[in-house]
């Protein structure tokens, strides 16, 4: 299992995503990248997870080609014209009422707007098309009955589960690096009491968040803005995650996993969720959000915080920023309506610059890493060219700021981390190879593969 | 929904405010903690419908005067030669957004907590109601054993 074997197929598949977004221009594909936070290092899962993207693209283009075949017409008039256009429909409102009592007990404004839909349909056809529109609309209620089958998707949905992944798999990373002998035990323990937590904060997350989430396009399919579960029984479902997540990182590793553990679900959902409504730094928040898992990952296997761990973080740390910023470059308009503060729609020359600053400190991280002992100098060497790539990425949206160049620096980001955590855990300075600083990158990843299999 | 159902029913997104209405189902045997939290669902209802429908109307409406007085700036008409609404690019609509991101920051703040309390207080209803309704099946199953 060769790296080089894995380092190509990222690349090819992430220019197949661009070549298929040029051909289908669909804007809704990197909406669901915010999904992905983070991505996976461990090798087993880098090579299926693109495999999986590339579905996941398939599946998010056919059902947003369905969604719009519904009868959700724009207005064809435009808002100018809206005001005196009531009078006409209020008169509509008497003749269609009789067809559905139902309708009475909804507000005002939800039945005038089903009326302006049969008003412009029945414009162009007879009156048989609001009875045939009526009863498709019908169809589209649904019973807000719990069943026990569809209980793990919704789960899996409310927990953002792919994120969660992602979460765990960052985690891992931070345990693979520690200097320390690797315990399975442990490790499995780590990576089970993450997801937990990882759990617990994204459901607290929907659950806050549904009215919002029901006004942005990618946001909208979620199981609470769909009524497809209560709110109790996503907060249950939240505290039973978290509470046992917590735990076990605090009984079952130690406690100062644990205590990151619990403030890190805490950053998540009582500062970063509430202050993406109220002021941009949520992005330094969420940014911090990021970085604590490979922390825990660390503090896991070794028990204190020491520089690796920080400098882990810090890499995590900077790398949301192009991440997250290039990404939010395409949702300006979705952001602004929903009154979300984000550096891309108030502050887009300091959305710009923040990437740029932070693809360069990912240089400047790479080479710590020896510095610090954690990797050989190999490292800052081989992650040169991929951190510079980024980089150069990331001065073309500062210059340009177009969606070009954000899309661009986006996807560089989703392949541009698995790849450096990876050659970050090969150039890994193992305990017992401390005096092999000067080896070939070939013959020292061989040399950790055995020493580093329990 | 139909008429002999006993659960809420949960509609189609809403064409101005995006949400999905829900008809609640009024049990016949309500008791007043079950009526409050059907009161408050229907009233957190009512008026997250009222603040989404008009914002996203107030939305469509200055966006198209926006894009109208900077097409007219630049000489064009709302529709070229072939018919086609004329739009504005990204980087030209940047400015509409932050504009009005921060015309409304004020409205939207008062939102959030007004949304957050009425989340919390359904929730916590939510909660009592289902911990009131466990209390009144084991009970029942205890008298239904003794018998």
């Amino acid at each position: 299992m060769s790296a080089a074997r894995r380092c190509r197929p990222p690349r090819a598949l992430a220019g197949l995503f661009v070549w298929r977004l040029r051909n289908t221009g669909v804007r809704q594909i990197p909406y669901r990248f915010v999904h992905l936070y983070r991505i996976a290092n461990d090798r087993l899962i880098t090579f299926q997870y693109f495999n999986f993207l590339k579905r996941m693209y398939v599946t998010q283009y056919n059902k947003d080609l369905s969604q719009r075949a519904k009868p959700k017409s724009e207005s064809i008039v435009s808002p100018f014209h809206e005001l005196q256009q009531l009078d006409q429909e209020k008169k509509v409102v008497h003749k269609i009422s009789p067809v559905s009592p139902i309708h009475q007990s909804w507000s005002e404004t939800s039945s005038r707007n089903e009326l302006r839909e049969m008003k412009s349909a029945a414009e162009t056809e007879d009156s048989v098309v609001p009875v045939g529109a009526k009863s498709k609309e019908d169809r589209q209620w649904k019973e807000m009955k719990l069943r026990l089958d569809d209980l793990p998707g919704i789960l899996a949905r409310l927990s953002k589960i792919k994120l969660t992944a992602l979460v765990v798999s960052t985690a891992s990373a931070g345990f693979a690096m520690a200097p320390v002998p690797f315990e399975l035990t442990c490790f499995l323990l780590a990576s089970l009491g993450t997801g937990l937590a990882s759990c617990a904060a994204n459901s607290i997350n929907q659950f806050f968040e549904v009215p919002f989430d029901s006004n942005m396009n990618r946001t909208k399919n979620r199981p609470l803005v769909r009524g497809q579960i209560s709110p109790l029984l996503a907060v249950c479902f939240a505290a039973s995650c978290g509470v046992p997540g917590i735990a076990l990182l605090t009984l079952g590793v130690n406690p100062l996993t644990g205590a990151l553990g619990a403030f890190n679900i805490f950053l998540y959902t009582c500062c970063y969720t509430p202050l993406k409504r109220m002021s941009i730094a949520n992005t330094w928040v969420g940014a911090v959000v990021g970085a604590i898992p490979p922390i825990m990952g660390w503090t896991a296997a070794t028990g204190s915080l020491d520089a690796g761990a920080l400098l882990l973080g810090g890499i995590l740390y900077s790398w949301q920023f192009p991440h997250f910023n290039a990404l939010s470059w395409g949702l300006r308009e979705d952001y602004s309506r929903g009154g979300y503060c984000m550096m891309s729609v108030t502050h887009p020359g300091l959305c710009r610059r923040v990437a740029l600053r932070h693809c360069l400190a990912l240089i400047g991280l790479s080479t710590a890493a020896p510095v610090l002992n954690i990797t050989t100098w190999t490292f800052p060497v081989i992650s040169l060219p991929i951190n510079l790539y980024i980089s150069y990425l990331g001065f073309r949206f500062y210059r340009d700021a177009d969606r070009s160049s954000s899309r661009k620096l986006f996807f560089c980001s989703l392949w541009h981390l698995p790849m450096l955590l990876l050659v970050m855990f090969t150039c890994k300075k193992s305990v017992l190879e401390k005096e092999d600083k000067g080896d070939l990158p070939g013959r020292s990843r061989e040399r950790a593969m055995e020493i580093r299999l329990p | 929904p139909p008429a002999h159902s006993h659960s809420d029913w949960i509609g189609p997104p809403d064409k101005h405010s995006n949400l999905r209405p829900i008809i609640f189902y009024v049990p016949p045997e309500e008791s007043a903690l079950e009526r409050r939290l059907r009161e408050a669902r229907q009233e957190a209802q009512a008026s997250n419908q009222r603040f989404w429908a008009q914002h996203n109307r107030a939305f469509r409406q200055e966006k198209e005067e926006f894009i109208y007085s900077r097409l007219k700036a630049k000489g064009l008409e709302m529709r070229d030669e072939s018919g086609q609404k004329a739009t504005l690019n990204a980087e030209e609509m940047a400015d509409f957004y932050k504009d009005f991101l921060s015309k409304n920051f004020k409205k939207h703040l008062q939102y959030n907590r007004d949304w957050y309390k009425r989340n919390f207080r359904i929730t916590f209803l939510m909660g009592q109601v289902a911990l009131v309704r466990a209390l009144r099946w084991l009970r029942r199953r205890k008298k239904n054993v003794e018998q």
